[in-house]
């Protein structure tokens, strides 16, 4: 059994390989995903480009403004010269939001009454508008106990009203780099692209040029078959994952914590149930064409509905039960939880229970087809 | 370039899509499914945060406090912790995404009218999460904040201090800031892509793999109608996709289309025509269709994901990423669409984006005819 799965295995080697190009697939398109997503899968909303309108032009007003833009959270500020203007800039995007100051800005806050500040923002990405009001009500919330205490100092002997502040920490990711969080999420998601795609076209590539006829008539038994088809992909799984680990590591600076046996043995049951995804598309689909498809329509909705981007607690209900049959779920809290947290076993056995049962399941479910479509 | 071959070309290859009931399937039902998901499911508004507490303390002020942060929609208590020890568990086992620490003396410095501090903590490893979370808890501080200064004003018989500062905020273009109407129009630009990937990148690789292509270059088919004829039924399903979507945005989410109708059918249909040559001339250069799926994942749905503003502000990627966006054409497409949508700018406003889509999709159907050789290597 073992010589006839070596020949196998190295036949399967030989045909991923053969090509160079293939070759040079195999381990450029990782790369080339974890450098993209590591830049680009960023929901850091910083530098915010800022338009500056003041019609007061007063020391106070200046003040203000100084605030703004010397907070870090806004860059290329920029001078309107009239409120017509707003329009224009924001309709073509220069500027994510505008700071406008009416004349008697400095008269209101002498006399001790409630001076007024527009902000006007762009709308169209609500997050990320959303989040820069955020930042905004801090700056002026800062801004204005500092006119009180400096008012009170004026008027010999009053205090000013006492006020409660909040001192916020991170923990895990104390400069609340996004990054962090989806680094090690790419390798969940890249070992699932590979592994489902390259297993499930794998077996139909066979079928649709017409060798599995002569593998049929070979001694290979079908568990020798199915293994044959799986673990090289397995190995490639383990590959990527122990390459993109140590990219996100040494060249992202992501922190990693927890333990690599900890992600070995989470990334070897997390591989049965994406093999096992694998191995059922092929034994469904007749052409590679097919077969891809149907790695899509599974992949598409998997990734969306893992709490890679989008957090599994904000969704609906029912769509919630949904995600417990979805492996990339589970994989994504051992990830994390390994790099950012540290934590092990102790913390993550019920997702990596989750994980063997789903991996069990599939991969029966797909071996019980395989034997009824290729019998 | 003969019309008749053009044509038999065209009804053959649209014969094979029709004879695949399941390629035809995805490629209708898995744009609608990420547009319900996009829709119904998906979100970054985060509310019923849950928090664990440590009241170190435990008088009616304190309680005052907390009671705050349960009665708001944004947060839910998850429990009680008695030291950081516990909070950290809280945090490890994802019960909690943050912890709200009242510090013992909280109650007798608000008693006495002393400012005073509480600490919050956060899951740092959701940055967004956290980012919004972290405003949330400092609204409610900050109402606290101002009804104590209030409280022990009139305690001391004095006029209660006014706010120096009111900010008023003004959301343009998305006053309801609901997300639908960003999704949707990026969302048709990533789906266009994804068609091109899925259909037209494995086309001619499939002839050439199953032996066929033999058979065509038999033929008295020219390269340049293999090509066209190759692209025509795949463009008009990708035109049904876009209706769909357009139609699907307008009635079902409510997504209001300010610009022309005219435009967006146009442009849209110049970027198809793009998207799928491209992945046309994939299926050309590769000829196999294993490398020809994976080249295609990241050549047109990844750029068009990840490079185009769809998702990621192109100006957070840093200064190098920025200027490959430029080669990406789901980001023009999506200033465009955008543009059209929520702004109602028209032809004018955008010209450059249209021209660049232009150049593009003439640029990849050239580049098709091209590099197609009706020889056997």
């Amino acid at each position: 059994m073992f010589e006839r799965l070596r020949a196998m295995l190295r036949k399967e080697f030989i045909q991923v390989l053969r090509d160079p190009r293939m070759r040079a697939v195999l381990v450029v398109v990782p790369l080339f995903q974890v450098i993209i997503f590591g830049y680009a899968v960023n929901t850091d909303v910083r530098g915010v480009h800022l338009g500056l309108l003041d019609l007061d032009n007063t020391p106070a007003s200046r003040a203000f403004v100084a605030a703004f833009t010397g907070s870090g959270y806004f860059s290329a500020t920029r001078d309107l010269a009239s409120p017509a203007e707003t329009v224009a800039l924001l309709d073509r995007g220069t500027v994510r939001a505008v700071l406008r100051l009416d004349s008697g800005f400095q008269r209101d806050l002498d006399a001790g009454r409630t001076a007024h500040v527009q902000l006007v923002l762009d709308g169209t990405d609500s997050n990320t508008a959303s989040i820069v009001m955020g930042y905004a009500s801090r700056i002026v919330a800062t801004y204005g106990r500092s006119v009180l205490v400096e008012h009170a100092g004026r008027t010999l002997g009053a205090a000013p009203p006492p006020s409660l502040s909040m001192a916020s920490r991170a923990w895990f990711n104390p400069n609340l780099d996004s990054r962090f969080y989806f680094l090690p999420a790419v390798i969940a998601l890249l070992v699932m692209v590979i592994s489902i795609i390259l297993s499930s076209m794998a077996i139909v590539r066979e079928r649709e040029i017409g060798t599995m006829e002569q593998i049929m008539v070979s001694p290979i038994g079908r568990m020798e078959f199915i293994l044959g088809k799986t673990l090289p992909f397995a190995l490639i799984g383990f590959l990527d994952t122990a390459l993109i680990s140590v990219l996100a590591t040494f060249w992202f600076r992501v922190p990693f914590l927890g333990s690599p046996l900890v992600l070995f043995v989470a990334t070897g049951l997390y591989l049965m149930s994406t093999l096992g995804v694998g191995l059922f598309i092929s034994t469904i689909s007749r052409t590679q064409q097919q077969a891809m498809m149907t790695a899509f329509f599974f992949m598409q909705p998997a990734i969306l509905l893992s709490g890679f981007i989008y957090p599994i607690a904000n969704m609906p209900r029912p769509v919630q039960w949904l995600t417990f049959l979805n492996p990339l779920r589970y994989f994504l809290v051992i990830i994390r939880g390994v790099f950012l947290k540290g934590t092990g076993f102790e913390v993550l056995w019920p997702q990596m229970l989750g994980l063997l049962v789903l991996g069990l399941a599939l991969l029966g479910l797909a071996t019980t087809q395989f034997r009824k479509t290729s019998g | 370039m003969k019309l008749r071959r053009l044509w038999a070309v065209a009804r053959k290859e649209t014969l094979h899509v029709v004879r695949d009931p399941r390629a035809l399937g995805v490629s209708i039902a898995l744009p609608m499914l990420l547009l319900m998901l996009f829709g119904y499911a998906l979100t970054l508004d985060v509310d019923h945060v849950p928090f664990v507490l440590w009241d170190q303390s435990g008088t009616a002020a304190s309680r005052d406090l907390v009671s705050k942060f349960t009665g708001s929609p944004y947060f839910t208590l998850a429990g009680a912790a008695g030291g950081y020890g516990e909070i950290r568990e809280a945090l490890d086992h994802n019960r909690a995404l943050m912890a709200l620490v009242v510090p013992v003396n909280y109650g007798r410095d608000a008693a006495a009218g002393r400012s005073t501090q509480v600490q919050v903590i956060v899951d740092g490893s959701d940055a967004n999460t956290a980012t919004i979370v972290l405003n949330y808890a400092e609204a409610i501080v900050q109402t606290a904040s101002r009804e104590l200064g209030v409280r022990v004003a009139m305690a001391r018989g004095l006029a209660p201090p006014v706010d120096p500062l009111d900010l008023r905020a003004r959301f343009w273009f998305n006053s309801d800031m609901v997300s639908m109407y960003f999704i949707v129009p990026g969302l048709i630009a990533v789906i266009m892509m994804l068609i091109a990937a899925l259909l037209t990148s494995l086309t001619v690789a499939r002839e050439w793999e199953t032996g066929t292509m033999e058979q065509l270059i038999s033929t008295p088919v020219k390269g340049s109608e293999l090509v066209v004829g190759k692209l025509l039924p795949y463009v008009a399903l990708g035109s049904l996709d876009m209706v769909l979507a357009v139609a699907a945005g307008r009635w079902l989410f409510d997504v209001p289309l300010r610009g022309s109708l005219l435009v967006l059918g146009l442009m849209s249909l110049v970027y198809l025509v793009g998207a799928l040559s491209l992945g046309l001339l994939i299926s050309i250069v590769t000829k196999s269709q294993l490398l020809a799926s994976q080249v295609a994942f990241v050549a047109t749905f990844l750029p068009a994901f990840l490079l185009s503003g769809f998702m990621f502000d192109i100006a957070n990627l840093p200064r190098a990423l920025q200027v490959v966006t430029y080669a990406v054409p789901a980001r023009y497409f999506i200033v465009l669409l955008r543009g059209v949508y929520l702004k109602g700018v028209g032809p004018g406003d955008l010209h450059l984006e249209g021209i660049f889509l232009l150049v593009f999709s003439v640029l990849m159907v050239g580049l098709s005819v091209l590099r197609f050789k009706k020889r056997l290597v």
